[in-house]
């Protein structure tokens, strides 16, 4: 199972110290979250459009991310440009489109847009193992670190059991359908699925002890901030602090 | 089932950041170091059963079991929940970092609800008493998750009334679903594995 889509690249995102990634990210994305009307919002966009060009990142992938993301969306179009009070634009029947309802949800898609890109752009780029490592560095509890760690790190060997565990139902032809024996088939899929994944855990755990396991991991490569990181950290904690005081006015 | 970012208001999102924090700490309370491993796999299981497609009527519906993963986990179904939303909020944009807190609370709330009323029956009870606190635990896992879900929007703004209406909807029949597919799942596993039933204790 092929996760990390955009992790490979060589561009200044690519490279950029996780840590800073986190420190510049975060604010970023929570300032953006909670913004309001069409303006800055749209301001925030135009700041992720720019990382995820820095980021060149492949378009089709980008692309289909936010088909998935818009459909959630879309469905909001539906409903609340009829459902918000405000001044009326049209009326069909009993529904009435208001103005405000449309830029509400207007404003909604582009900070969705925009937190999204953001996020692949900014973290995407970065390999999982490396932003859990920078999770220790940011004061992350240890052992929710150490949960994720173990947690990413045995999904694709689990998904290579499911597979197993599927093919020995397609030897046996399992065609699904709506009914009992469909439901109680994969029930016992995933009945199977945990029973293995527990039996997995005990061995590693021993695993490990063997290997003189006391609590915590040795970290043996370490961060180091670069020019370049300190400079993309001081102009994106600008922009959001910039836009923060807009905000407020 | 999770919201997307850029739609609550920010209250809603302070409100669940905080609560899951509090669940989140609870959870990581229980779990010893040598439990990480055992929840950290059965995490991973979790996340791969969730990519399955069960068929229902004419559409199909992914499993969620977060139900399931409260009567295994307990508390601990924090954090559980919490790395594998993070995961897919880092990966696929499922979700996302801003409403991780309020996503996490919504599915694991219920999770931790479905422990404390039911566990105890799934491993104490016969086989009928068995499939049935299997089966409400399963179908309050979903059920309660999509209420949360519903509640946030709805303390959003009024205009989410009718989206929130829709969404908890449409969760009923994935209710049943989930509740027969737990139901049959918890009894194989105190057929095979029983143990696993009490790693949330």
């Amino acid at each position: 199972m092929h996760l990390e889509e955009f992790a490979e690249g060589s561009s200044l995102l690519h490279r950029l110290d996780p840590r800073v990634k986190f420190i510049t990210l975060m604010p970023f994305i929570l300032l953006v979250a909670v913004l309001k009307g069409i303006e800055l919002p749209l301001a925030g966009l135009m700041v992720s459009l720019v990382l995820v060009s820095i980021a060149r990142l492949p378009l089709k992938k980008l692309m289909n991310r936010l088909l998935v993301v818009n459909t959630f969306v879309l469905l909001l179009w539906f409903f609340i440009p009829f459902s918000y009070p405000g001044r009326q634009l049209l009326s069909i029947g009993p529904l009435s489109l208001s103005q405000e309802g449309l830029l509400y949800v207007l404003s909604i898609t582009i900070k969705t847009n925009a937190i999204v890109l953001a996020t692949i752009a900014v973290l995407g780029t970065s390999e999982i193992f490396y932003l859990t490592h920078a999770l220790l560095h940011l004061r992350i509890p240890e052992k929710l670190v150490y949960l994720f760690f173990f947690f990413y790190r045995y999904i694709s060997v689990l998904h290579e059991e499911y597979t197993r565990l599927r093919r020995a139902m397609a030897i046996r032809c399992f065609h699904p359908k709506s009914n009992m024996h469909t439901y109680r088939s994969y029930a016992y899929l995933v009945g199977m699925l945990l029973v293995r994944s527990y039996e997995r855990s005990q061995r590693i755990y021993q695993a490990m002890l063997c290997r003189g396991f006391q609590g915590r991991f040795p970290l043996v490569r370490h961060f180091r901030m670069t020019g370049k990181d300190i400079l993309f950290l001081a102009v994106m904690i600008s922009i959001t602090i910039a836009m923060a005081i807009i905000a407020r006015w | 089932m999770h919201i997307s970012e850029g739609i609550l208001s920010t209250p809603v999102l302070t409100a669940g950041a905080a609560l899951a924090m509090g669940g989140v700490a609870l959870g990581l309370k229980r779990m010893d170091y040598e439990k990480i491993p055992e929840v950290a796999v059965l995490s991973s299981a979790f996340f791969v059963a969730s990519l399955i497609h069960v068929p229902l009527g004419p559409t199909s519906v992914h499993l969620v079991l977060n139900g399931l993963v409260g009567v295994l986990l307990g508390w601990m179904a924090f954090p559980s929940i919490l790395v594998a939303l993070a995961l897919q909020a880092l990966l696929f944009q499922f979700g996302g970092f801003t409403v991780l807190g309020v996503n996490t609370f919504n599915m694991a709330a219920p999770a931790v609800a479905s422990y404390y009323l039911f566990n105890l029956l799934v491993r104490r009870g016969n086989r009928a008493v068995t499939a049935v606190a299997a089966f409400l635990s399963g179908a309050l896992g979903v059920g309660g998750g999509a209420f949360l879900i519903a509640l946030s929007l709805v303390t959003t703004g009024e205009e989410f009334l009718s989206v929130a209406r829709l969404v908890f909807l449409a969760h009923l029949p994935v209710m049943l679903i989930e509740g027969i597919i737990t139901s049959f799942c918890v009894l194989f596993l105190k057929k095979v594995k029983p143990e696993i039933l009490e790693v949330g204790m």
